[in-house]
């Protein structure tokens, strides 16, 4: 499916457009979320359970805000539940490396402070964005950001600064994950559509300031920034890797199996 | 099963409920340093928004009064908190402890 | 069935003349008759301080053991408050794991320790969490039937004599009513709902409804410790009372949600104002305790992978906090 023929043909920031924009944010929480759900009871440590669980359950906190918002948008009567269980993969808009497998804790912990960095950035800026809904959820999911922001960092200069088998681990993770973050910072039509109206940040802009956040962090996990790559994946568009098939197929079962009841 | 030599020492964990009010001790917790020990007591300790304000002490730290002053059965006062087997330091060399 | 680490401990009453001991052990014993609290630096007892070392860590690791057959169906749950409930549900039995080991602690045992024994099979944990969760239904079952035995039993610990312990199971208690709450709520819906949901809910009732039982362990006849922790006020009702007081209070449950007990002798004595039940399969307890029930192995195995698969995390952890303390 070519990105040009999800986007509608539109000059404007319309319904639909800022539909798909809030399902983008939302998706990415939800497939965090879910991601993180799995660490339960199989963490590192006891209270690392409870650490990873609560970033978890914030972010799926989120994702239910912010579904409920989209299905507002769309006005077809879908709710956070219906949106969440019953679409399938070519309609989820999350980024491509939230639904990137667990892999061991450090691999998680990457993947964790790339985004915590990237919503800080995205999160703080919606203060200033004329959709009134997005200004008021990110007002209050700012506050966790920061807090998981300080757990995922604290825990990747640990291990990037830990032991030379930590280090190596973090390293290799690191280079494995980075080629997903080209996504996080490049614009589509929806994202243009979106800045011109005043609703969402200028992505390149946001990069400086995540790259500056993160290259201050990856420094003092004495880690190396690996190089961008050209390829470009494009999971907010629908466009995703082999993972989220598996992750919908779990999470969606019993409403796909038992359909029309409630839980 | 793993052999680390070190383990990550224990932490007493204090929370103020309210402004106003004392810190109560209310358990303890395991952490390497106290700025984990502080997130790991957010975690653990208030979930339920029981707090405004935390304390984390390691509890090598802690110096506690003796029960019985008046009795000669134990040691003299200045005794750790807590009957700890890892609060004895056994030199490497000393096998079988 | 005492843990170890206990060699670790100079026993406070070796060195100790004879009359010394008793008239310890006399004012110790007085305490607790006047309902004192004992605190971690008090002398007790060895026995009194290995029962509670026992106690305090098998309650531990149960919470622990517990996230597993719940964690089960986290990425399945059927709609995102349920995801969010169960997350927190789950979450809660951790922490409660953290405040036990923390009690436990303060008598002299580590942290490393327990979690040795829990792992290398020295120490148990509740028979109930060594069966399978296959259906959501379940995640009803256990929150309705399994956190419903298990604030039975705690309340009570609210006022056992250890204070530490004491007011970890208040700080638990305090947490543990929303658990019960979500469970039954559960089952509600899936009892008002189709006709395959009706048939989950009973199926997991037929399931849980026994080992839920055996959860207040062997018959008071068959219970060796019990006198002596209830001198020590360490436990504050015997087994058969509470798993009594459990059955009168579910058995009203069940059937305003419309599920039948798998127990023909089920009935209620007008005379004694109790409901008599069926007898206990003591056999299937003494094979789950024993390693034998179905998902003994896993749940073990699962906690193993967490501990070892982990450790190079710890001892980065460890590392990168020398690094900083030199630095300073």
């Amino acid at each position: 499916m070519s990105r040009a023929s999800v986007v509608p043909v539109s000059v404007e920031f319309g319904q639909s457009e800022r539909f798909r924009y809030v399902l983008r944010l939302a998706d990415t929480s939800l497939i965090l979320g879910q991601r993180l759900g799995e660490w339960v009871g199989h963490a590192p440590a006891l209270e690392e359970d409870l650490g990873v669980a609560n970033i978890s359950l914030d972010l799926i906190g989120q994702a239910r805000m912010l579904l409920s918002y989209a299905g507002e948008i769309e006005a077809a009567g879908r709710d956070e539940d219906q949106l969440a269980y019953l679409r399938d993969q070519n309609d989820f808009c999350n980024l491509a490396l939230v639904e990137q497998p667990n892999g061991d804790f450090g691999c998680t912990i990457v993947r964790q402070v790339l985004i915590d960095a990237w919503q800080l950035e995205l999160l703080s800026w919606f203060d200033a964005s004329t959709d009134r809904r997005l200004r008021e959820i990110a007002a209050k999911a700012v506050k966790e950001t920061r807090y998981h922001l300080r757990y995922s960092s604290g825990w990747l200069v640990r291990l990037g600064d830990g032991t030379e088998e930590s280090h190596t681990r973090v390293q290799a993770s690191l280079n494995d994950l980075w080629k997903f973050t080209t996504e996080l910072f490049t614009p589509d039509e929806i994202d243009t559509l979106a800045e011109n109206a005043g609703v969402a940040p200028n992505l390149n802009e946001l990069r400086g300031s995540w790259l500056h956040r993160i290259d201050e962090i990856l420094n003092e996990a004495t880690l190396t920034r690996p190089d961008d790559v050209p390829y470009v994946w494009f999971g907010k568009c629908g466009e995703h890797t082999e993972h989220l098939g598996h992750i919908l197929s779990d999470m969606q079962y019993l409403q796909r199996t038992y359909p029309g009841v409630t839980w | 099963m793993s052999d680390e030599r070190q383990h990550w020492p224990l932490f007493e964990v204090f929370i103020r409920a309210r402004a106003g009010l004392e810190h109560k001790h209310v358990g303890s917790l395991h952490a390497v340093d106290a700025k984990m020990a502080l997130e790991h007591a957010r975690d653990v300790y208030t979930r339920r928004m029981e707090g405004v304000s935390l304390w984390v002490v390691r509890s090598a730290d802690i110096t506690a009064s003796d029960p019985d002053d008046a009795d000669a059965f134990f040691e003299p006062a200045k005794d750790k908190i807590y009957r700890h087997p890892t609060f004895y330091e056994i030199p490497d060399e000393v096998k079988n402890i | 069935m005492y843990t170890q680490g206990l060699d670790a401990l100079g026993d406070e009453s070796l060195h100790l003349p004879e009359e010394q001991l008793a008239e310890l052990e006399a004012r110790f014993q007085a305490k607790i008759d006047a309902d004192e609290k004992i605190e971690p630096k008090d002398w007790m007892p060895a026995a009194y301080r290995m029962t509670l070392i026992r106690q305090i860590s098998q309650h531990a690791h149960s919470e622990i053991v517990g996230m597993l057959p719940e964690g089960n169906w986290i990425s399945r749950a059927p709609s995102l408050k349920r995801k969010c409930v169960l997350i927190a549900k789950v979450q809660d039995e951790g922490g409660h794991g953290a405040y036990l080991y923390s009690a436990a602690e303060t008598l002299g045992i580590s942290r490393e320790q327990m979690v040795e024994q829990l792992l290398t099979g020295k120490a148990k944990y509740s028979s109930i969490f060594n069966y399978p969760t296959p259906s959501w239904a379940d995640i009803g079952a256990i929150g309705w039937l399994v956190d419903g035995a298990a604030i039975m039993n705690q309340i009570p610990l609210c006022r056992c004599s250890y204070g530490p312990y004491a007011r970890a199971m208040v700080r638990i208690c305090k947490e543990e009513s929303f658990h019960q709450r979500q469970g039954f709520e559960i089952m509600m819906r899936l009892c008002e709902g189709s006709t395959d949901q009706q048939r989950m809910a009973q199926e997991a009732l037929d399931r849980w409804w026994w080992p839920s039982l055996m959860m207040f362990g062997p018959d008071d006849a068959n219970s060796k410790h019990t006198g002596q922790s209830m001198r020590w006020k360490i436990k504050r009702f015997t087994n058969d009372e509470l798993r009594q007081k459990f059955v009168d209070v579910t058995v009203p449950q069940a059937e305003f949600l419309g599920l039948n007990l798998p127990d023909d002798a089920l009935v209620w004595n007008e005379e004694t104002q109790h409901y008599h039940f069926g007898p206990i399969d003591w056999d299937e307890f003494q094979r789950v305790l024993a390693g034998h029930g179905p998902c003994n192995q896993e749940r073990i195995r699962a906690r193993i992978e967490a501990h070892e698969s982990g450790a190079w995390v710890r001892e980065a952890a460890l590392a990168n906090a020398a690094k900083q303390s030199k630095n300073l």
